[in-house]
């Protein structure tokens, strides 16, 4: 009788209700800890003597207060979402990828290159060209840190904060020299920036007078293909399987190293396309400060939305929104933008302070359950 | 080419070596700690921006650096806190608490900074003192003799820590602690409270990292002062073998490669800048990869401890 019990869990109504239950959880509070962090910001900026109300209020303005405010929080939601599904299938394989601004600024390189490289290519071969181009840069930036993992046991958030700043240096150095914009030497100005993209190869904006542009889209393709392969593929089963247990994985026969590896690739990889298009939609080039901090915003998405590849289509929303609406404060009220790291900061702690504790209710309740049902099932 | 050779120039390499050691000796050897009780703390570089900036601020209102030294151990303390409070009691994974703390020592310094200071302002910190007769000595007595007090607390502090972690009963328990926690707790140590204490000791090291900096080398505060100089102590770490020796090894190392560098763009080498900026992170990366000491690291390291479940 008691086998029976987790068959008659299935398919009694106990089961989705605790489902639901576990949903509410796991996003209600996580958005709790977004809450005490602007909370706990609010009072260290009237410790500063700054104002957190009119601060909060035109942060909010900024970010969702108008069409022009949501069409600028879409545009930053579009690489953070990238990143940010990049580093939910590290976090699968328990790799935390922190690379993420060094995968973006490959990526965004290597776009730049390919396009200015075949001005003359149309259109509909160019623009996926630069974006499979910057896909695979970045990929190769996450395929480093993993395989210094897999075959050298290499603690991957030190390897991919390192390939960070190497990123960046590498960056400067091109666009200081190899790289610079010919007209910008021609003028002589020098400004640390690549040349303008070819026509060709821009990225549709499909509101006049703002930014929104067609990589929106494939951003949220990207975020239905990242839940097909992890929920309907053997090789997105075995790198969750390899996440949940990597002994009990490693047993049945999956190769855990091989699958961390290729799980960093492939973040490096999403980041990466994150980069050009980010090139490729708003700026028409590469220059310095493109990263904007979405490697680390990314990681902020990723946890927030649950590690859910759909879970962070509203998480890279809200934070691009918090991203737009800290320049409206900065303007408006002389806040510096800055308090935007500090409470991205907080809301880690706080999320990652509770997961164990929302886990450890969840197995309470589901325990319970299963009791709960073979005691019915025994009575009857 | 010829005079980047002579005496002069390599006396000023060695020199800067060693007053560039100084926030690396400090982070590293207090992340050792940490380390061996079995939690990476990967806030480092974020305790030592916000501890760096609110000492540099101390001394900027009141031109006191001693204050300025005790506001960033009280920093480094209280984050150190945070660290253990969120990884240790509530069991977070630790690469992602640790960023966290990163992330928001970053932008609170960020704030902070641009808030109540603004442009970037010079303080007058420690200055160096000559030690008497060895500070003489030719050659040398420049090279290791005629720095601040905080070099020499942060060389003295390494036989210091060797001393707590060899020859005290508190260093054997750290120690338990993170190779086999439920061995140690079955012996009545308590876990968390060992871990706790690692942890803050070693953030209040981190956070005078971040004033050996702010009010000691550099003398100023700037967005990201450190440019991720706490992470490569974590690193550091790994390549000292968790051995307060190794982590002094190692620190030399890579104030040297920064200090060459420097010296480097200071004579002109035509390297560029950016590609010189690289090497020490760069470094850091073959460093990890060829760790030979990789088997005595803490069994337990960046594992949360149950109680009573395993």
């Amino acid at each position: 009788m008691a086998l029976a019990a987790p068959k008659k869990l299935l398919s009694t109504s106990t089961h989705s209700r605790n489902d639901w239950f576990e949903f509410f959880l796991r996003t209600i509070i996580p958005f709790l800890g977004v809450i005490t962090a602007l909370i706990i910001s609010a009072v260290i900026l009237l410790l500063i003597k700054a104002n957190p109300v009119t601060a909060y209020a035109a942060m909010f303005r900024g970010a969702f207060g108008s069409v022009n405010a949501w069409t600028q929080s879409l545009v930053k939601a579009t690489p953070l979402l990238l990143v940010g599904l990049g580093i939910c299938i590290a976090f699968r394989a328990s790799v935390i990828n922190v690379g993420g601004e060094g995968q973006i600024i490959l990526g965004s390189l290597a776009g730049t290159w390919f396009a200015l490289s075949f001005p003359g290519l149309p259109r509909f071969i160019l623009i996926p060209g630069c974006m499979t181009v910057g896909f695979l840069a970045g990929a190769f930036w996450g395929f480093i840190p993993g395989f210094l993992k897999a075959r050298y046991k290499v603690n991957e958030i030190l390897s991919t904060i390192m390939l960070n700043s190497i990123a960046l240096q590498f960056m400067n150095y091109l666009l200081g020299g190899p790289m610079m914009d010919p007209e910008g030497v021609a003028a002589g100005t020098f400004l640390a920036q690549s040349a303008r993209l070819p026509q060709n190869s821009w990225l549709t904006r499909m509101i006049p007078q703002t930014m929104l542009h067609t990589g929106l889209f494939v951003a949220l393709a990207f975020a239905i293909l990242v839940y097909i392969f992890l929920w309907r593929t053997t090789i997105g089963y075995q790198i969750r399987a390899v996440g949940l247990n990597p002994r009990a994985s490693h047993y049945s026969g999956i190769n855990v190293p091989f699958n961390q590896m290729l799980s960093l690739t492939i973040a490096g990889g999403l980041a990466g396309l994150g980069g050009v298009i980010e090139v490729m939609g708003v700026h028409r080039r590469v220059l310095e400060g493109l990263t904007g901090g979405y490697g680390f915003t990314g990681i902020v998405a990723a946890l927030l939305g649950s590690l859910h590849p759909l879970g962070i289509i509203p998480a890279s929303v809200l934070f691009g929104g918090l991203l737009v609406g800290a320049n409206t404060m900065q303007r408006a009220v002389q806040v510096p933008a800055a308090l935007i790291n500090a409470i991205l900061g907080l809301v880690v702690l706080f999320v990652s302070g509770s997961a164990l504790w929302i886990n450890q209710i969840i197995k309470k309740r589901k325990t319970a359950a299963i009791i709960l049902a073979s005691d019915k099932d025994s009575q009857s | 080419m010829s005079d980047i050779f002579n005496f002069n120039v390599l006396a000023g390499v060695l020199r800067t070596m060693i007053t560039m050691s100084t926030p690396f000796l400090f982070a590293a050897l207090g992340e050792t700690f940490s380390q061996l009780s079995g939690v990476i703390n990967l806030g480092v570089d974020g305790i030592m921006l916000l501890s760096g900036f609110l000492a540099f601020y101390a001394v900027y209102l009141t031109g006191s650096i001693w204050l300025g030294l005790l506001v960033a151990m009280g920093t480094g303390l209280f984050m150190g806190l945070m660290m253990s409070f969120v990884s240790v009691t509530l069991k977070a994974q630790q690469g992602i608490s640790g960023i966290g703390l990163q992330m928001f020592g970053l932008g609170m310094s960020s704030l902070l900074f641009k808030v109540l200071v603004g442009t970037v302002k010079t303080v007058s910190g420690f200055t160096a003192v000559k030690i008497p007769l060895l500070g003489d000595i030719p050659f040398f007595g420049r090279i290791l003799f005629q720095h601040n007090v905080l070099v020499y607390a942060a060389f003295l502090l390494v036989p210091v820590c060797w001393w707590i972690l060899e020859k005290t009963n508190l260093g054997l328990k750290i120690k338990a602690v993170g190779q086999n926690p439920a061995a140690a707790d079955s012996v009545g140590i308590n876990v968390n409270k060992i871990r706790y204490l690692s942890v803050c000791f070693g953030s209040m090291l981190a956070g005078v990292a971040g004033a050996s900096l702010s009010i000691s080398i550099a003398n100023l505060f700037q967005d990201n002062l450190t440019a991720g100089q706490g992470f490569i102590a974590v690193a550091l770490v790994y390549f000292g073998g968790w051995t307060p020796i190794g982590v002094l090894g190692g620190s030399l190392l890579f104030s040297l490669a920064n200090s060459a560098q420097l010296w480097l763009q200071v004579l002109g080498v035509d390297v560029p800048a950016s590609l010189a900026v690289m090497l020490p992170y760069i470094l850091t990366i073959v460093v990890l990869t060829v760790a030979v000491n990789r088997g005595k690291q803490p069994a337990a390291l960046n594992k949360q401890f149950f109680r009573g479940e395993n």
